[in-house]
């Protein structure tokens, strides 16, 4: 297939699950703006989670302080804003759109709709619609637009490059979603201090796994064991470990001649997270392991470009 | 305007002609709610499926539809049996006259056509001399406009044979009836059209470059912001081949490859839908981003097939047009099926007296002029737009013909408060390659404004469905 229609289902499908990430991070946020005495916590935790996907440089341009209104509005709809859901949900479209000729004529119309949709919600919606019900929506969305991905489009290469960006995505965004409360998994911070227990399970909300926890574990929820759920359980479905999988299974049905490389990488990341213990994790630093794990995972992004998507002008 | 126009459906006396009579009784027994509910959908379903034509600066996604509207044009059997006969003579003619041209120029030597108005002309390309292209094919794909006049014949009213486009809507239009209305493709035999991407395919793979066992066909478009990328899009999918841009592919030893995720794939036909101009920034124009460096070299050597191939505007500038009867009887020698619309060509004294006198009456077009631009109707136009023209056709009188306004049919068309008789053209499109082929019908375009004759999408055109019955 050609590299420029792969490059672009390769980022359609990131900036999809990038809206979905980013929906799930506002609602959960959303529902704890709802209970009593949330503020400090609420705020504390939108600041941190901004800072962990690096928008809050881009909200400090626009707004002072962390307004939590203000802050989901930013994530969800700011239309000028090239990281709101909103803009993913173009950005997405635009991409399907470039490329729809090689896309299932459903898997189109569903991407398509999305963006009219999320267009008109914004054009026309009541001064303080519900943006809890917009989240909800980008979900639902989301959710519709992967069982079309799965359930319509051919086992080639277009889906493996969409497989691809989706679960490269969405272990970057499972590991800044720790990153930001790294705080309560420093080495010994078990032992200092005892983590708020609301900011952990709008966490497991927000990466629906809330219910899998308590079914894992049947116990209170406590940071490192969160963070082995996130990182280590294979049958997780945003887990580091699953999404490392996936990227390097669909890397293998696509490898060509100059990509032996980019595949041993990714075969690495899988490997090691599937040999690792959390001990090991938390003798090296929670904090620093998940900064090497986006490292190498910005690496393997790179790579994947250079392998296949942009390929160098005389191939 | 002397006469009243043909009317597709109903004769004068009101009642429907014998091949709507089945139509009409549907039509009248549908409660108006139903109709406007089904025309509603119509256009949600357009735009969730993303039927629409770009507009250059606007918002994504703020692409317009062209509008369709639901009263379908139908064709008796034996008016197609002949209008097809007519068109595949006609393109015939007009691929051995683009073939003479670069070659031996017999008929410039016979002095049917004045040999400066070929070898003068802008569209003529020089690069093509002595170039020879797989089976003499040209105009692989032909879209040509027809008109029916006041007393009911079928005329040529404008060959398209660059990158005609429309076919997608042809296709689409016929879904949505389907969809909209399934029980009059029970109750009518109707002939279908769906099978066009696959008689396209085989078309460009049976003019592959010899020795070629198994082309690889791509189809070239300038992007998604080329207002025609929808159709672009469609056809690639429809016929399962890549739509590639310029800079997906690239020339080595005069070999045509496209950049692949597994490495560099060669390539065999490029159905191109951009313009000679953009094809090649060496020879071409060197500011083109669109086009492939090299590929005119590639082609000159018989390496790549170009589709349509370059240079085939020489036989559809409208300066042409008039010979093209003469070109049927040049090369084919035989009487032409469909006849022409009367033109005064400008640059002869004698048609330019009268054209000049009688400008309110007539249509005056830009030789070079494409899209429904540069165009004077004069029954339309005010007297400083006349004026205007007068100006400027005895300034450059070679850059314009003229042409009696035409009292375009009618067909009954959705518009406002209920129905209404609206002007109406119609494009079927020709396929040459082993063999000339056609899929019936073709994409009629309807003026949606009352009184308009102005069918184009650019300018308020909206579209129809093409009904050839079988029976």
């Amino acid at each position: 297939m050609l590299s420029r229609t792969a490059d672009h289902l390769y980022w359609m499908s990131r900036y999809i699950e990038r809206a979905e990430s980013l929906a799930r991070l506002v609602d959960a946020h959303y529902r704890m703006s709802m209970l009593p005495h949330s503020g400090d916590t609420l705020t504390e935790s939108l600041r941190a989670t901004m800072k962990a996907l690096h928008v809050f440089e881009a909200y400090g341009e626009r707004h002072e302080a962390v307004d939590p209104r203000k802050v989901f509005e930013f994530l969800s709809l700011d239309r000028e804003y090239s990281g709101s859901i909103f803009s993913c949900l173009r950005a997405a479209r635009e991409n399907a759109r470039a490329v729809r000729g090689s896309l299932t004529s459903e898997l189109w119309v569903t991407l398509n709709s999305t963006w009219l949709d999320a267009r008109d919600f914004s054009a026309h919606r009541e001064p303080h619609a519900d943006i809890g019900q917009f989240v909800e929506w980008v979900k639902e969305r989301s959710h519709l637009t992967r069982g079309v991905t799965i359930g319509t489009m051919l086992r080639d290469e277009a889906f493996h490059f969409t497989r691809i960006g989706a679960f490269l995505e969405r272990a970057d965004s499972t590991a800044r979603i720790l990153t930001a409360h790294q705080n309560d998994l420093q080495p010994g911070a078990d032992a200092v201090s005892v983590p708020d227990p609301y900011q952990w399970s709008v966490l497991l909300r927000a990466l629906s796994a809330f219910e899998i926890y308590r079914r894992v574990y049947r116990d209170v929820i406590t940071p490192f064991k969160v963070a082995q759920l996130l990182i280590l359980r294979d049958d997780m479905p945003r887990s580091l470990l699953r999404c490392c999988k996936e990227v390097y299974q669909n890397l293998k049905a696509v490898s060509n001649q100059q990509s032996a490389e980019t595949l041993r990488r990714a075969g690495e990341m899988h490997a090691s997270l599937y040999f690792t213990r959390m001990e090991d994790i938390m003798a090296l630093g929670v904090p620093v392991f998940l900064e090497q794990f986006l490292a190498r995972s910005r690496d393997l992004g790179d790579r994947i470009a250079s392998d296949f998507l942009v390929p160098p002008a005389e191939a | 305007m002397a006469n009243s126009p043909y009317n597709e459906m109903y004769l004068g006396s009101g009642a429907a002609r014998s091949h709507y009579q089945r139509y009409a009784q549907w039509l009248a027994n549908q409660p108006a709610q139903r109709l406007a509910q089904k025309r509603a959908e119509a256009d949600v379903l357009f735009h969730r499926v993303g039927i629409t034509f770009a507009v250059y600066g606007q918002e994504e996604g703020a692409e317009r539809l062209i509008p369709f509207d639901i009263v379908p044009r139908v064709l008796p059997l034996d008016e197609w049996i002949r209008l097809e006969a007519g068109l595949k003579q006609r393109v015939r003619a007009l691929n051995a006259f683009i073939h003479d041209i670069y070659h031996d120029q017999q008929i410039l030597k016979a002095g049917v056509i004045p040999a400066e108005q070929v070898l003068c002309n802008s569209q003529y390309r020089p690069e093509m001399q002595g170039v020879d292209v797989p089976g003499g094919i040209y105009a692989h794909i032909a879209g040509i406009d027809i008109v029916r006049d006041d007393a009911g014949e079928f005329r040529v009213l404008e060959d398209n044979l660059r990158v005609p486009s429309g076919v997608s809507y042809m296709l689409e239009n016929r879904k949505m009836m389907m969809r909209l209305f399934p029980e009059l493709f029970s109750a009518h035999r109707i002939a279908p059209v769906d099978h066009y991407p696959d008689v396209l395919l085989e078309n460009l793979r049976s003019v592959a470059p010899t020795g070629v066992a198994d082309p690889t066909v791509v189809l070239l478009t300038a992007g998604a912001h080329n207002s025609a990328y929808f159709e672009h899009a469609f056809l690639a999918q429809q016929m399962g081949i890549e739509l590639v841009e310029g800079q997906d592919l690239f020339v080595r030893d005069e070999a045509v490859f496209m950049r692949t995720t597994q490495g560099p794939q060669r390539v065999d036909v490029i159905y191109r839908r951009i313009d000679d101009d953009f094809l090649d920034p060496l020879v071409f124009r060197p500011d083109s981003m669109l086009g492939v460096p090299g590929l005119l070299a590639s082609y000159r050597a018989g390496r790549i097939t170009i589709a349509n191939a370059i240079g085939t505007g020489i036989a559809d500038d409208k300066s042409i047009y008039p010979y093209v009867p003469d070109m049927i009887r040049f090369y084919l020698g035989q009487a032409p099926i469909i006849a022409n619309v009367h033109t005064w060509m400008l640059r002869r004294q004698g048609d330019q007296d009268y054209v000049l006198a009688h400008l309110p009456e007539l249509v005056v077009k830009e030789v070079h002029g494409a899209g429904g631009y540069g165009m004077l109707i004069g029954p339309a136009a005010t007297k400083d737009e006349i004026e205007m023209f007068r100006a400027q056709i005895l300034a450059t009188p070679e850059r314009y013909i003229a042409q009696p306004t035409l009292a375009l049919s009618t067909c009954p068309t959705f518009a406002g408060s209920g129905l209404a008789p609206r002007h109406i053209d119609l494009r079927p499109f020709v396929l040459s390659g082993r063999e000339v082929s056609i899929v019936p019908g073709g994409l009629t375009r309807v003026a949606l404004r009352e009184g308009s004759l102005v069918v184009n999408s650019s300018q308020g055109g909206g579209t129809k469905d093409t009904w050839v019955l079988e029976t």
